[in-house]
């Protein structure tokens, strides 16, 4: 079958369009120093994964009210109910952005009393549309304490260096998600404190790998933040952003997107431009969305990361 | 006989355009930029159209958000004020005095660009 089989491709656009559809959430799970999705929420759930567990939650772009979702609140209701039924409590929650639709106190509240309800820690990067109030001070005010600049930071759990970082500040006419100078020099130091076998796990909103150029799916800076990176052993990088599933590895890199709480977007270039796909019918949308289970273990080689969808 | 059938064209388009004046307009003018007292730019599919528009000193330009996601309006070098975050059929104004040429993006979405040329 030659490369150009255009049933290939088909199926192959099929392929992504299954992996853009299936999503509640990432279960990670930390083993032996490389996070590994331990798969959709339910499977995680029959794992009963043992180690360090943390959760991925994206995009719950609370203030959303428009096809295919009239109810982005509800949506993440459902999530953190899912969170709250596992069997295992994780340890702690990150957040990856598009907390908010518009930046308004208001949705921050409503979000804050719903993801509330897990009554875990959580640690939070912005999106770019946590940044859109006229004084750009909201999110800093509420998530920031404790942080750098934008809102980067890092914290260590179990032997594992977690790093937060910020693409979304500072964005330029034509281009893609950018981290800055003075962000990427703070990177480097807080690296330089670890050693080759700590395992690391880097969260920012918008993908430091390049997936879609076109629709501003990357970070021009994101390669120089990568090459920090080279030394470690075990290396994870949990994204959001494009609201779905996608996955690859390079080398000691694992790069993962996660669902959204509140819409799917289309599949790189299956679309004209990207956004809500308001064509998504009522009783698909919730195997559309999702949130991200992670598990740590402590003598094995990777993290395993469990995407579950809120209905399969 | 090719010029008998031109004359007549021209006389049904003439009558169209008596009995419909604005279809008639929008087919004239060119697509790719208009030059207006007052102007319109929409949002649409992740894209400002016209994505270059040309309007004379004093003009009030209106951008209006058609999609179903948010937008935002960012001069590139800081030239002219920037909007709030423009919700689903939300608009902004901005009255353009001084001649030049004003680039902008949508700084939600910065691979989407244009162009406000104002003479």
């Amino acid at each position: 079958m030659s490369e150009f089989d255009p049933d290939q491709r088909v199926n192959r656009r099929k392929v992504l369009e299954c992996m853009a559809w299936t999503g509640t959430g990432v279960l990670w799970a930390i083993s032996g120093g490389v996070p590994h999705s331990v798969g959709i929420i339910d499977e995680a759930v029959a794992q009963e994964p043992h180690g360090l567990t943390f959760l991925q939650i994206s995009d719950s772009h609370i203030g959303f009210h428009l096809p295919p979702n009239p109810n982005a609140l509800g949506t993440l209701e459902e999530c953190i109910a899912k969170v709250n039924a596992l069997p295992k409590k994780p340890a702690f929650m990150i957040h990856t952005g598009d907390i908010s639709h518009l930046s308004l106190t208001s949705q921050f509240d409503d979000a804050d009393k719903i993801i509330g309800q897990s009554r875990l820690d959580v640690h939070y990067v912005p999106g770019e549309h946590d940044l859109v109030d006229p004084e750009q001070k909201l999110f800093l005010d509420r998530y920031g304490h404790g942080t750098k600049g934008a809102g980067w930071h890092s914290f260590s759990a179990n032997g594992v260096h977690f790093v937060g970082l910020v693409n979304v500040h500072d964005l330029k006419a034509g281009g893609l998600g950018n981290l800055g100078n003075d962000q990427l020099e703070w990177l480097e130091k807080d690296l330089n404190a670890h050693t080759a076998s700590t395992p690391i796990v880097v969260f920012a909103h918008i993908p430091l790998w390049t997936v879609y150029p076109a629709w501003g799916w990357g970070t021009e800076d994101g390669t120089q933040a990568l090459s920090y990176l080279k030394r470690f052993g075990s290396v994870t990088v949990l994204n959001g952003h494009i609201h779905q599933v996608m996955q690859k590895v390079e080398g000691t890199v694992t790069f993962h997107s996660a669902r959204s709480t509140a819409f799917p977007q289309p599949a790189p270039g299956t679309a004209p431009f990207p956004g809500p796909m308001k064509e998504v019918a009522a009783d698909k949308l919730r195997t559309m969305l999702g949130i991200a289970n992670v598990t740590f273990k402590q003598n094995e080689q990777r993290l395993a990361i469990i995407d579950n969808s809120l209905q399969t | 006989m090719s010029i008998s059938n031109t004359m007549r064209s021209a006389l049904i388009a003439a009558g169209m355009g008596a009995a419909c004046a604005p279809f008639v307009a929008v087919f004239v003018l060119p697509a790719w930029s208009q030059t207006v007292s007052a102007s319109a730019i929409s949002i649409n599919n992740f894209a400002f159209k016209p994505q270059t528009l040309t309007v004379k000193a004093g003009t009030t330009v209106t951008w209006t958000n058609k999609d179903a996601d948010a937008h935002g309006i960012a001069s590139s070098n800081n030239a002219f004020a920037r909007s709030k975050a423009l919700d689903t059929n939300d608009d902004y104004s901005f009255t353009f005095s001084t001649p030049g040429t004003y680039q902008y993006f949508c700084y939600i979405h910065p691979q989407m660009t244009g162009t406000i040329v104002v003479e």
